[in-house]
């Protein structure tokens, strides 16, 4: 049982950290000593974390799989695109709406994001395989939508009875003619976790989909938006922004998203990512075949969402977009320190947990700081160590046998279409203005020594954790919501945001002031205790007598 | 419109399941293992699997859902998944120590066919398996039937953890089948009132809708504890609500243990709670007493009081087939018409055991086993209804067509209440009422022209 009581004593991170392992069985303490860091500068190197292994059965884990990093995340928000899940019924219910990627429908109004499609294999598919039935399912959905594309996302028995959906897509391309088929191999039990579905749906789209457009595209100074979701509408205030600076989105990977934004991404000029775990595939790839460079990008928090698009003005270097990015943060700047200003003395000096998963837990504690809160755990449940460490440890990564099967594709310079944005004279310039490409720094050199920094939370860990350092809030997932609650913290949901939103940009940090302002002083933490059981003595003597 | 690539038009499909009215077996077990005293459910496939399950009980319930899982990677896939489940329940009763684990499949461990009593024998010859601890298994392929399969396979796990004595208990064994925690508490407040001595499995009351107090506890007050699970081979008889959900179980007891069984109807309504309080009533040799009849006569008046805004309104009902069952009988026996019934579970008796509640109904009536709430939304295109009741996937349905929609079912994710106000029993049965007359009634609010807008109802 845990229960939150009054702090005694101040821990220290290492106490924490052996109170964590204290539990386990000697294997398992081993491998959790090396994914629970203390955040220390030591001398010449950085810390070290273990990440983007094997989950330990039974732990309780906050992970999910394969297919919902493939499906749910990385495709599900594509409005005109049907995807079509080859497998039994759950794993297409379970992604059908629960991830808020918000969706416009535009002027043709196609959009199938309220649609659920599955094969809902049976045993008898199972037994005979399910190619036949799959191939069905395609013609079934072409017959009465029409749509632009098609995709197959394989599901945990798929891989295992040998059906091959490749092979279906192809004939079916073929067939349909005027219909993009391909598919995805991403069985659930592939790699640890989300992760691996994320690589495997970049590799796909990158190959199917992106370069399919070749018409120019209107506007000035082109970006792709890559790894934003439009969770809560996240992606329509970015747009909104982007919009008033002069900037144009090519393409967003893949928040209210259609097909054809995939297949014209390579008409930008400049690749600005958001999630680095989820997307950093396709950055590099746009980058080796069409000559596209990245940057990292972050729209959480208002002063990163003002720094990211100065970012975006230096790389294209015009004044008159330099100019236009100052006056949209001028004029909207005020409204953000008004609320800030408002909501700071109730929320100065409280702390915060976070664990997300491959990205979120980092961005997030801008937004925290700016509100004059401190970080003092975070972490992530699918992050590598270049998430953790900054992007300069990727040399140095081993390919462990879990996640070995996980396909590498091999990008080339596109003869015809390969074009370098930038001359090196002009590469040159900006790296001695400080401006750096294909950099991100990781999430241990924002957050202050002796945090403690954890990967692949569990639930036994997260009570311990709330129990022995007591956050004013805590942030996760809807797995963790309640039993946090129950303690009596606040918990707020950063993946679904407590179905509020959005959080991103300017107008997004202003909601998320307000609503932590709500969630931390919110009357209700005080009810826990009836007034007998905070004073059980029995009263001396009746009022009345 | 969200659905607008729905077409009127109906071409039967054979190959695709467009928005289904179900979902997969493990979720069920989950539900019903959660019905257990001190007890962890544990998914034996891959992890996302039991993510996706434990998301969506706690997005129904509002309250936490622990779970663990074998996390299966590409190796266990190829080797089978002996090593994950051993290793995973020595990890769970060291960290967590549950009283049970109740430990189900998903499709991939099925498809390799993992069996569980022997990885449960290895585990115990280990001693992994403290003294006085449970371990419970029950195959749910997902591939076969749907999450009220999945209930049922895990609760007829529970019945087999019976351990007769020889000697009656002169207890009777409820079934209630998938139904709300506030459900279960209902039906015990019955069987108090008419004297019978129950218990009660699964029993989630107490474990998914408790209280804010500043304590977390993984396993809280509530379940059906092992003793009495054990027990459940003593009892005088059993009685099952609901024949997909509660059959299986009660069965087994009958045949292995000689503990007789009824099959009944879940409880909603009039005339399927008059059968189970009647059941009850003769099984344990009690006597109903006034406060019953009391209670069932509010509802006979509610019904009479309100009878000519239930006459003969069109109804679309989906989700699981023995809640529909009941369902149907209820809003028949009150001269509403359901017209357009859909489940995603499979089942050919289902679809008889609907033709014969409706075979009166003045309008041709719909009905489908494995339908989905794409064929669903087709039905009400050609032939519109005056309210939808079902799980909230129909939400969509109702703002497309403009239809006054009652949320019932599972799961719930945008509304409170079904944990705990109960929709079972004759005040279940007025709280539903109330739910229909309010969005009935609003619904004419709503559209009455100003000169014909009324005070009383």
């Amino acid at each position: 049982m845990a229960t939150a009581k009054k702090k005694l004593v101040q821990w220290e991170p290492t106490d924490i950290k052996k109170e964590l392992l204290k539990k386990y069985p000697a294997k398992v303490a081993r491998k959790r000593a090396k994914q629970i860091l203390i955040n220390e500068a030591l001398e010449n190197t950085t810390p070290e974390i273990t990440a983007n292994v094997r989950t330990i059965p039974g732990i309780i884990t906050m992970r999910g799989c394969t297919y919902a990093g493939c499906k749910g995340v990385i495709m599900g928000p594509t409005r005109d695109i049907v995807n079509l899940v080859h497998g039994p019924i759950g794993c297409s219910f379970y992604a059908w709406l629960t991830r808020r990627n918000q969706t416009d429908a535009g002027v043709d109004g196609e959009n199938y994001m309220p649609y659920c499609f599955s094969t809902d294999m049976q045993d008898s598919d199972i037994i005979f395989g399910g190619e036949k039935k799959l191939a069905a399912a395609i013609q079934e959905v072409y017959d009465l939508f029409h749509p632009k594309a098609i995709t197959i996302f394989a599901t945990c028995p798929v891989g295992l009875i040998g059906d091959d959906i490749h092979t279906v897509a192809r004939t079916m391309k073929e067939k349909l003619g005027d219909c993009n088929v391909f598919a995805f191999s991403c069985e659930g039990y592939k790699g640890v976790s989300q992760s691996a579905g994320h690589h495997i749906a970049n590799n796909q789209v990158f190959t199917h989909m992106v370069g399919e457009n070749n018409e120019p595209k209107e506007g000035e100074y082109k970006i792709n938006l890559l790894g934003e979701y439009n969770i809560g509408g996240d992606g329509f205030e970015i747009d909104r922004i982007l919009r008033k600076c002069g900037i144009t989105t090519i393409s967003t990977f893949s928040g209210n998203s259609t097909y054809d934004q995939f297949a014209s991404a390579h008409m930008a000029d400049l690749s600005c990512v958001m999630c680095h775990r989820s997307i950093n595939y396709v950055a590099d790839m746009m980058e080796i075949k069409f000559g596209i460079p990245w940057i990292k990008v972050n729209f959480i928090g208002a002063k990163s969402t003002a720094k990211s698009l100065r970012k975006i003005a230096e790389y294209f270097g015009e004044q008159k977009l330099i100019d236009r990015v100052e006056a949209v943060i001028a004029e909207e700047m005020p409204q953000v320190e008004a609320v800030r200003q408002d909501v700071l003395p109730r929320t100065t000096g409280k702390t915060a947990m976070l664990f997300v998963g491959g990205s979120r837990a980092h961005h997030y504690q801008d937004l925290f700081s700016e509100m004059g809160m401190k970080t003092l755990s975070a972490g992530y449940e699918f992050a590598h160590r270049d998430d953790y460490e900054g992007r300069h440890v990727i040399p140095h990564l081993k390919v462990d046998a879990d996640s070995r099967n996980i396909e590498e594709i091999e990008v080339e310079a596109d003869p015809k279409r390969y074009r370098p944005r930038k001359t090196e004279a002009e590469l040159q310039a900006l790296a001695a203005q400080g401006f750096t490409f294909k950099e991100y720094d990781g999430i241990l050199p924002d957050m202050e020594a002796g945090t403690l920094v954890i990967d692949d939370l569990n639930q036994y860990e997260a009570e311990k954790l709330v129990e022995l350092m007591q956050p004013d809030i805590f942030c996760a997932g809807i797995k963790e919501k309640f039993s946090i609650q129950k303690l009596g913290v606040p918990m707020k949901q950063l993946h679904s945001y407590d179905s509020g939103g959005p959080y991103a940009g300017f107008k997004g940090a202003v909601n998320f002031y307000r609503e932590i302002d709500r969630l931390v002083n919110s009357k209700v933490w005080g009810y826990m205790k009836a007034p007998w059981q905070e004073n059980p003595e029995l009263s001396a003597t009746y009022v009345w007598e | 419109m969200l659905l607008r690539h729905t077409p009127k038009e109906i071409n039967e499909r054979s190959a695709v399941t467009i928005n289904p009215a179900k979902t997969c077996q493990p979720i069920g077990a989950m539900y019903a293992a959660l019905g257990i005293h001190g007890c962890l459910p544990h998914s034996h496939g891959s992890q996302g699997c039991c993510a996706y399950h434990r998301s969506a009980l706690t997005r129904h319930y509002k309250e936490p859902v622990s779970a663990a899982t074998s996390s299966f990677t590409e190796g266990s896939s190829v080797f089978g998944g002996q090593a994950n489940l051993l290793q995973a329940i020595n990890n769970i009763f060291t960290v967590y120590n549950p009283d049970v684990i109740a430990v189900h499949t998903t499709c991939l461990s099925e498809t390799i066919g993992d069996d569980l009593n022997q990885i449960f024998d290895k585990a115990r010859k280990e001693g992994t398996v403290p003294a006085g601890k449970t371990l419970v298994g029950a195959s749910t392929p997902s591939y076969v039937g749907s999450h009220v399969t999945g209930f049922a396979n895990m609760v007829k796990a529970m019945a087999d953890l019976a351990e007769p004595t020889g000697k009656k208990n002169g207890k009777v064994n409820v079934i209630p089948g998938w139904v709300e925690p506030s459900d279960m508490e209902e039906i015990k407040r019955l069987a108090k009132l008419v004297g019978a001595d129950i218990t009660l499995f699964p029993d989630t009351s107490g474990v998914l809708n408790g209280p804010l107090s500043g304590e977390y506890h993984m396993f809280p007050q509530g379940g059906v504890t092992v003793a009495e699970l054990k027990g459940c081979g003593d009892a005088i008889g059993t009685l099952a609500l609901g024949d997909w959900c509660s059959a299986d179980a009660a069965r087994l007891l009958d045949t292995k243990h000689k503990v007789p069984c009824r099959i009944l109807d879940m409880p909603y309504g009039l005339k399927a709670t008059d059968r189970f309080i009647d059941a009850l009533r003769i099984i344990s040799g009690t006597v109903v007493p006034d406060e019953v009849s009391y209670e069932r006569g509010q509802l006979v008046d509610l019904i009479s009081d309100m009878h000519q805004y239930f006459y003969h309104k069109k109804v679309a009902l989906f989700g699981d087939p023995d809640q529909l069952i009941s369902m149907t009988e209820f809003l028949v026996s009150i001269d509403m018409c359901p017209v357009h019934i859909v489940t995603g579970t499979p089942g050919k008796r289902f679809e008889r055991r609907i033709k014969e509640l409706t075979k009166d109904s003045p309008f041709p009536v719909n009905v489908r086993a494995k339908g989905d709430l794409f064929l669903l939304h087709q039905w009400i295109k050609n032939e519109p209804v005056d309210l939808l009741i079902g799980n909230t996937y129909g939400k969509y349905i109702a703002r497309d067509e403009d239809i006054p929609f009652i949320r019932w079912g599972f799961p719930i994710l945008d509304r409170q209440g079904h944990q705990y106000f109960p929709t079972v029993g004759y005040k279940g049965g007025l709280r539903f009422l109330e739910k229909v007359l309010n969005a009935l009634l609003d619904r004419q609010d709503r559209d009455a022209p100003e000169e014909k807008f009324e005070l009383v109802y």
